[in-house]
């Protein structure tokens, strides 16, 4: 199934007609509306970045973006590119070095949010973006590698993961621990001495996945519109938990695909 | 006390092959014309430090620059992947290449402990990861006063440092401003360094926000116009993004790139682009 093309056409049910929209539109609508307004997010870039973006120009005005760059609330016009555009310092309430946007306002677990992507997810949302088979001197694919994926996953009071769902990308187990979501499960963040809670959501096209609070196992509790569940069990690579009361993610509003393509069509622009 | 030389000079008179050579900016301010006249002058075996590989390791790890590469994230920003880098790694093409992996924040620690004259740093980092595994600069330490285990990683002390910034005055006086990422660590634990600038000036203006590198804490200066580009450089030009998008195809073919290296770099004075 392309997750880029399938729209989802109105079904009137409500008499208000519902906008068309991709399942890529609908995952970036949901992973904005989490993030709350007045809160500070740690953001990296493609996907993220475009969500914490559209929830700045709409429900979360306040939000406070930081980028690894040492751009501190930012407020780009237009989509960055890269996560050091110039864009980024010109609309900082500050810039820092390197070394202080990890050591001072990551570390000591200011930052609320941190948003997160990768190649694969497990089922305990453990973060792969190193090596895909093979072993780690001899891979099958070599992808960059952590960046500042493993301290924004230790070290944020939250983490929101964001990526499409595919039995390539939802793991079992992800060949290679790049950042740490609940390690073993069960209490296993706690053994390792980590102060942020771990991944709260799993955002995908499909829907919505969330850690089962004993055994910290992704369950879905949110179906994307239209979507079967039997759609995401497929595309899991794990047999997947389904929660008892299973919710529908409501669709994005006219305003939020307004301003979502809007901002979409400024990418990497240099107005 | 810095000295103001061409940038082939100085390239010539800092760099060695072998040498543990860093050449830092994040995203901004990239010091590529730097970089190419190290191509140019076929330096060998370099140990390449660098948290954002980027196209210009890419392109120095292609024309065989490099024995060892040190990194935290190798992708081509807004692009995807440095297939220099993955061709090297997974085929030692055109040499073996090995690697030493961080995360940016123990990468950012490495380089304060080596500015700071200390044999570590500490964080709270890489815990639950696969990587300390496989690299042997991280371990782990328990803080003698809580009993906390922390990661300690060990510090970065470059035989030589080089990055690019937007001035400096007549008598080597540095000053750059915008997203200034680890460079003043990477000045300040390198044996020698080198800044490429944008321009030489009569006066540095004091700008907010500005890091300034006083001329005794710098080996060399260099005058390069345009020498971080296809980075940019605030308030002179901005991010070359088409050009990020047009490394794809040229890197991931051998023969191209080797096409590339000729034209752009191994026959020309100083690198057009």
């Amino acid at each position: 199934m392309s997750t880029e093309t399938q729209a989802v056409s109105a079904d009137g049910t409500a008499g208000a007609p519902v906008p068309e929209f991709t399942t890529d539109e609908m995952m970036t609508v949901a992973a904005s509306r989490s993030l709350r307004d007045g809160t500070a997010c740690f953001v990296g870039i493609g996907l993220p970045s475009t969500a914490a973006n559209l929830a700045r120009r709409t429900h979360a005005p306040e939000l406070v973006l930081i980028y690894e760059s040492g751009t501190l609330g930012t407020k780009p016009d237009r989509l960055p590119l890269s996560i050091g555009d110039g864009i980024l310092a010109d609309t900082a309430d500050s810039v820092v070095s390197v070394p202080e946007i990890f050591n001072y306002w990551l570390q000591p677990g200011r930052v609320n949010t941190g948003f997160l992507g990768g190649a694969q997810v497990d089922k305990y949302g453990n973060i792969n973006t190193t090596v895909i088979g093979g072993d780690y001197a001899d891979p099958k694919v070599r992808l960059p590698g952590a960046g500042g994926a493993p301290e924004i996953a230790a070290s944020c009071q939250e983490v929101l993961i964001v990526m499409r769902q595919s039995t390539r990308s939802f793991v079992e187990s992800v060949d290679f621990v790049t950042s740490m979501g609940y390690g073993r499960g069960g209490d296993d963040r706690q053994r390792h001495g980590m102060t942020g809670r771990g991944p709260v959501k799993v955002i995908t096209d499909l829907g919505m996945l969330e850690p089962d609070p004993d055994t910290r196992e992704l369950t879905l509790t949110h179906l994307g519109p239209d979507i079967e569940v039997e759609q995401v069990r497929e595309a899991t690579g794990w047999p997947l938990q389904v929660a008892e009361e299973l919710s529908v993610l409501q669709p994005p509003t006219d305003h939020e695909l307004s301003v979502l393509r809007e901002l979409k069509a400024t990418i990497g622009g240099t107005s | 006390m810095s000295r103001i030389r061409q940038l082939d000079v100085a390239v010539s008179e800092l760099v060695g092959d072998g040498d543990v050579v860093a050449l830092e900016g994040f995203t901004h301010l990239i010091p590529v014309a730097a970089g190419h006249e190290i191509i140019r002058q076929g330096r060998r075996d370099l140990t390449l430090c660098r948290m954002t590989p980027d196209v210009i390791y890419d392109q120095m790890i292609g024309a065989g620059c490099a024995r060892k590469l040190v990194f935290s994230w190798g992708g081509n920003p807004g692009v995807g992947s440095l297939h220099r880098f993955r061709d090297a790694i997974q085929h030692s093409w055109p040499v073996p290449l090995e690697i030493e992996e961080h995360s940016h924040a123990g990468m950012a620690n490495r380089y304060t402990a080596g500015a700071s004259g200390l044999p570590f740093a500490v964080l709270r980092g890489y815990a639950g990861t696969d990587l300390p595994e496989h690299t042997e600069s991280i371990k782990t330490i328990e803080c003698p006063f809580t009993g906390e285990k922390l990661a300690a990683v060990s510090a970065i002390n470059p035989d030589v440092g080089i990055i690019h910034a937007q001035q400096a005055d007549r008598e080597g006086n540095v000053q750059m401003w915008g997203i200034t990422g680890v460079q003043k660590e990477t000045v300040l634990a390198s044996k020698r360094s080198l800044v490429t600038v944008e321009e030489i000036v009569d006066e540095l203006e004091p700008r907010p926000g500005s890091v300034v590198l006083p001329k005794w804490a710098v080996t060399a200066v260099a005058e390069v116009p345009g020498g971080a580009h296809p980075s940019y450089a605030q308030g002179y030009y901005e991010r070359d993004n088409d050009y990020y998008q047009r490394w794809d195809p040229i890197g991931r073919d051998r023969e191209r790139f080797q096409q590339w290296l000729d034209t752009e770099v191994l026959n020309v004075e100083r690198s057009a682009r």
